[in-house]
């Protein structure tokens, strides 16, 4: 009978850690398997991907955040519109509502990475944070991909998700300045 | 005598009719997007003479193109999705082409050559098929590139005094006489890109 509730805890802890090994949760904030990939040599930037679901009952905001060896953190909208990409900051960050689950992805919302002294490598964690206009800071990590990787594997992203609009211009003018560090 | 002065007011009223009508044409041709253009007249012009540096450091123009077939894009380095994604794309592509590949010509045009310095491309290209050429030059130089390829580029601010550049993201495809022969589209399936090109090099 012991024995039986040790096997129990046991199972249960390892498949909870296993859920959460690239999952990360700060107040009513869950961010799921951030990922990221090595930019070419000399590059300055890179995009840092994942999946944000506020769980609250408030909206919150994804503002800032750090990661080991960058510079800088911005979060940013990308569009293609007849064939041009556009690229803007969402200066007040990316808006999560109650309950709303907001990919971002290649092609869409992403968070960008910029001056870049050290180049993430394939295969080796990116240790960084993530700052919400609520929920606060938590520490992630991202895994980072190859060179030109379209997708990082793990996790299935659902079919009810937000991306980013496409050939939406919104994002600009929406007051408090992104937590640049 | 009158009657001279109003056949030359006649004549007069109808050059500028006709030259009001060929501007209005030309300007709507103009107008369109690139796929409409090749729909009209399939040799529409887009490319045209264009004088910058590569990545080697060496002189590159228009007649460097000259007698093979040649795909040509323009990015940025400091462009965390498209330009490496493309970039990547071509390397694969030309590999897949096996000894094929070389007897295409890839050109990537730097729309940010404030940053984008011969050195830094030569650098950043590593990470890519060696066949790949980078292109800078100073900004008019670029700027007249992006014209006579029919390119869009605008710099963008973003936080600190800092920029991002939204720019025209299709691939453009020319024959060996320099006609240009179609787009590949970002994010367009691999397969689609590799047909394509293999169409462009049995022309």
């Amino acid at each position: 009978m012991k024995s039986t509730l040790c096997l129990f805890f046991l199972v249960t802890f390892v498949g909870l850690s296993q859920a959460s090994e690239r999952d990360f949760k700060v107040g009513s904030i869950r961010i799921v398997h951030p990922w990221t990939r090595q930019p070419p040599a000399a590059a300055k930037v890179a995009g840092g991907f994942m999946t944000l679901t506020n769980t609250g009952a408030e909206g919150d905001r994804l503002i800032g955040g750090t990661a080991i060896g960058v510079g800088r953190f911005e979060v940013h909208e990308m569009s293609m519109v007849d064939g041009v990409m556009k690229m803007r900051q969402l200066r007040a960050g990316l808006e999560l509502k109650p309950g709303e689950t907001v990919v971002l992805q290649p092609g869409g919302y992403h968070v960008m990475l910029m001056e870049v002294k050290t180049l993430p490598k394939a295969g080796v964690d990116l240790k960084g944070t993530l700052v919400f206009e609520k929920a606060g800071t938590v520490e992630i990590a991202y895994r980072v991909e190859p060179l030109g990787a379209k997708s990082s594997d793990g996790h299935d992203h659902g079919g009810t998700a937000k991306s980013a609009p496409k050939g939406s211009g919104s994002g600009s003018g929406r007051g408090a300045p992104t937590n640049a560090q | 005598m009158r009657s001279d002065l109003l056949r030359r007011i006649r004549l007069a009223a109808w050059i500028a009719v006709a030259l009001a009508l060929t501007g209005a044409g030309v300007y709507f041709l103009l107008s369109r997007g690139p796929d409409i253009r090749t729909a009209i007249g399939g040799a529409a012009r887009v490319g045209g003479p264009f004088d910058l540096t590569a990545h080697t450091g060496k002189p590159f123009t228009d007649q460097d193109l000259v007698g093979k077939p040649y795909a040509l894009f323009f990015g940025f380095t400091h462009c965390p999705d498209v330009c490496p994604t493309t970039l990547l794309d071509m390397t694969h592509r030309l590999q897949e082409l096996q000894a094929d590949g070389d007897k295409l010509r890839v050109v990537f045009v730097t729309v940010d050559p404030e940053k984008d310095t011969e050195h830094l491309l030569k650098e950043y290209l590593k990470s890519f098929d060696r066949r790949i050429v980078g292109l800078t030059g100073t900004p008019e130089q670029v700027a007249n590139t992006a014209k006579v390829y029919r390119a869009y580029y605008r710099k963008v601010p973003t936080s600190g005094g800092d920029y991002t550049m939204d720019h025209s993201a299709l691939v453009y495809l020319f024959d060996a006489k320099g006609s240009f022969a179609g787009t590949i589209a970002y994010q367009e399936s691999e397969q689609s890109q590799l047909a394509k090109l293999k169409r462009l090099l049995a022309r």
